[in-house]
């Protein structure tokens, strides 16, 4: 009788433990999910209040202006039919320039801007990162036609 | 001309390999010398696809921009240096050295094979013609680097910038040589399963090809790091991005694999599980090479996209691995591992280290492959953040750090005396705290992860020291010390692995400003001054170059120019880092961008010991190394 109610108490330790790490997994995994929207797709999702999330589109042209004297920066990223303007403080990557796809990572704000933490642009000035390219196609704007405009632009 | 040859030369090759494979089933009918056909095509395969690969370089420097691949991966006034180096830094390029690899190896195998059994050998040989069938057909039909361009362009698109750089030419080739070298790993443990047959024997043969491969691997993964470190300007070392990804899984799954291969020689267990380790590794890093050139992902490294290229390497994954699990579920009944073993046993501990290696690489792929499973599904579109990795991969790996300090020892203690174990890990736990907490003084600020990081590092390092002191007193036995001396290393290198990734982690400094030149800015006790900024032409770009001054203690240390390039052809921007390496740490300057007339947004970084980092994989790698060396020693002298 004592090996078999100890063996029971073995067993319920290690599923209760599993169970705990699964749920420790799970909980990590789902709180670090970024979801990717593109500037059509903001107004139709509700996240909450500072809610971490990536938007991805074209910098629109013209539209980069920069602070004289700090690295502030403001511009507008666009999938051809809505837009939404963007502030961030820090370096932009190389390849950051109008008619470029970007990716940014941050925040919306009560006014409707969004706050970029990270803005991603990619090492080839062909290359348009396939969520925006993705987003621009269900648009019916012809792929193609964006990618040639923006490699000989 | 040599373009033609090239191609024609990797059709040779698809001949030949196909010759390999159907000489077992077809010559043995005709003649009984078919043995040799098999040798000799399994080694032919390297010269034809080295002279390939000579001409696809010679069209580079020669300028050969009728070819597609030199012209947009090339241009004229690239240094010499770099055409070769372009060779493999495209898709089609980088593909045909992936064949060239796979046939080196075979040639390897096929070589130094001789003592196998000679119908085991035809199969091992003809599994690996069947790879290399595969890959060659992918190269010859859908990446065929000798494509002719139409129109034949002026001057080529030039090379990206980003893989203008000496770590961007030998980084392809070291990784290609382990992620191929699996292949070696995959067909025997597929030969093996076709034999029935997985003595202690074939374990120790085959232990070298796979420590050979996890060498090369670490070296290259730690070579790709030390790139994106200095490259990409953004001072960091892993990204955990799906690429790296993609490199780091197969090496998780080789390490549990060269561990279980020693249980299989010397104890003759977990052999299932070694064999699925095997089929799992190469598999890996097929799917590694699916993520990186389908342009399926969304990553900072990926550089060509195909949908086509994508799903025949995703089909040639299926077959490879369902063909492997077809073959090992029809006939692995032969294994019957005997499971009975001590809770204080090597076998105990391999099977925790392997459990605890296979689960990270199992949260590492559901991670990397399961925001792609979501788009496919047209579900959603997420990534997944940095802080996932850490919080689920530290607490895996951590007790298998910790377990890779302190096994030898206990083995080797458990041997002399069972009774004094638990007395010495009392001790030693008290002794290394005893080292680790003043170390709290040391550092400006501390933390739990860098805390961890030191006590790993003593506790790995002292266990280690007591261990060869131990080994070498009561033996006097310098062979036996000389046989686990590849094991000391690469465990050492882990150690300093830790300790660099941990303090660079928590005590890195980084500072975000805008400066002009004459500026002084302090971080930590440290002063930057822009002494001024010039431009200069370089081969085949425009740069501008900042002078920075860095004074400790107004004293001048290091004098850094990091710049900002303009590539003449391509138009492409380029940061290139001024790194001042110091004893306990880089200072590491970027510049961003143009603010206003000659005021430069500027990023300072302190990174404390992160060479550890890389020192730590070079230890690994020598570790590896020796390992291979001293067990060759070992079986020729048991001859």
């Amino acid at each position: 009788m004592k090996k078999r109610s100890r063996r029971t108490i073995t067993v319920s330790i290690a599923i209760i433990s599993l169970g705990l790490l699964f749920y420790f997994f799970v909980q990590t995994f789902s709180d670090n999910l970024l979801f990717f929207r593109s500037p059509s797709q903001i107004n139709q999702t509700e996240f909450p209040q500072g809610y971490i999330f990536r938007v991805g589109g074209m910098v629109k042209n013209e539209s980069i202006e920069r602070s004289r004297d700090s690295t502030l920066v403001n511009f507008v990223i666009t999938d051809y039919s809505e837009e939404i303007k963007v502030n961030y403080r820090g370096i932009l990557p190389d390849l950051f320039r109008e008619g470029q796809g970007v990716v940014v990572r941050g925040f919306l704000n009560e006014d409707g801007t969004f706050t970029a933490e990270e803005v991603l642009a990619k090492h080839d000035e062909t290359y348009m990162p396939p969520e925006v390219a993705d987003s621009l196609q269900e648009k019916n704007t012809s792929y193609d036609q964006t990618t040639k405009s923006l490699r000989f632009d | 001309m040599s373009s033609y040859l090239g191609y024609f030369l990797i059709m040779l090759g698809l001949i030949n390999a196909s010759l390999l494979v159907i000489s077992k089933p077809v010559f043995s009918r005709i003649t009984s010398n078919y043995d040799s056909i098999i040798q000799s095509t399994s080694k032919l395969q390297f010269p034809l696809l080295l002279a390939s690969f000579v001409c696809l370089i010679l069209s580079f420097l020669y300028d050969d921009f009728s070819l597609k691949y030199v012209s947009s991966n090339s241009n004229s006034s690239l240094p010499f240096y770099y055409k070769i180096s372009a060779t493999w830094a495209g898709h089609e390029g980088s593909m045909l050295l992936w064949c060239l690899i796979l046939s080196f190896w075979m040639y390897l195998a096929s070589k130094y094979s001789k003592s196998l059994d000679g119908r085991f050998r035809n199969s091992f040989l003809s599994i690996l013609g069947l790879l290399n069938i595969g890959f060659l057909i992918f190269l010859a039909f859908t990446s065929n680097p000798f494509e002719r361009n139409i129109s034949i362009p002026i001057d080529g698109k030039d090379l990206n910038p980003l893989l203008q750089d000496f770590g961007l030419i030998i980084h392809p080739p070291m990784l290609y040589m382990g992620y191929v070298g699996l292949s070696v790993v995959f067909s025997f443990a597929v030969a093996c399963l076709i034999h029935r047959d997985f003595s202690p024997e074939l374990a120790r043969w085959i232990r070298p090809w796979a420590l050979a491969s996890w060498s090369f691997l670490t070296l290259g993964i730690a070579l790709g790091s030390w790139w994106a470190y200095y490259e990409l300007g953004w001072g960091g070392w892993w990204f955990w991005d799906p690429v790296e990804n993609a490199s780091f899984m197969p090496w998780l799954i080789t390490t549990a694999l060269i561990h279980s291969l020693i249980t299989c020689e010397q104890k003759s267990m977990f052999k299932n599980w070694t064999i699925i380790l095997a089929i799992l590794a190469f598999s890996l890093s097929v799917l590694g090479t699916f993520l990186v050139r389908s342009g399926i992902l969304i990553s900072v490294h990926s550089f060509a996209n195909d949908p086509a290229r994508g799903i025949y390497i995703l089909l040639f994954l299926a077959a490879i691995l369902g063909v492997a699990l077809y073959i090992y579920f029809k006939n692995s009944s032969f294994m019957n591992d005997n499971l009975k073993f001590k809770l204080l046993s090597r076998e105990s501990f391999f099977l925790i280290n392997n459990i605890l290696l296979v689960t990270a690489t199992f949260t590492i792929l559901l991670g990397t492959i399961y925001p792609l499973i979501l788009d496919l599904l047209g579900l959603e579109k997420i990534s997944i953040g940095t802080p996932y990795y850490n919080a689920v991969f530290l607490p895996i790996m951590t007790p298998a750090i910790i377990l890779a300090g302190y096994v030898p020892l206990m083995l080797y203690l458990k041997n002399k005396r069972n009774f004094e174990l638990l007395k010495h890990i009392y001790l030693s736990v008290g002794i290394i705290l005893l080292f680790t907490l003043p170390s709290i003084y040391f550092l400006d600020e501390y933390n739990m992860l860098v805390l961890l990081g030191i006590f790993i590092f003593v506790w790995v390092i002292c266990n280690l020291i007591y261990y060869i002191y131990k080994m070498y007193k009561e033996s006097k036995n310098m062979n036996l010390l000389k046989n686990k001396l590849g094991m000391i290393f690469s465990h050492i290198g882990l150690a300093v692995f830790v300790l660099g990734a941990t303090v660079v982690e928590s005590n890195n400094l980084e500072q975000e400003l805008v400066m002009s030149p004459g500026q002084v800015v302090k971080l930590k006790n440290y002063q930057f001054k822009l002494n001024q900024l010039s431009e200069y032409e370089g081969p085949n770009y425009t740069s501008v170059k900042a002078d920075f001054v860095i004074y400790r203690n107004d004293e001048i240390i290091a004098e850094v120019f990091p710049e900002k390039r303009l590539y003449n052809s391509s138009e492409m921007p380029m940061t290139e880092a001024g790194i001042a390496p110091k004893i306990n740490g880089d200072l590491y300057i970027t510049l961003g961008n143009l603010i206003s007339e000659n005021k430069w947004s500027v990023r300072i970084y302190f990174k404390p010991m992160v060479r550890l980092i890389w020192l730590g994989a070079i230890l690994m790698f020598i570790g590896g190394i020796i390992s291979i060396l001293t067990r060759k020693q070992l079986i020729l002298s048991t001859k």
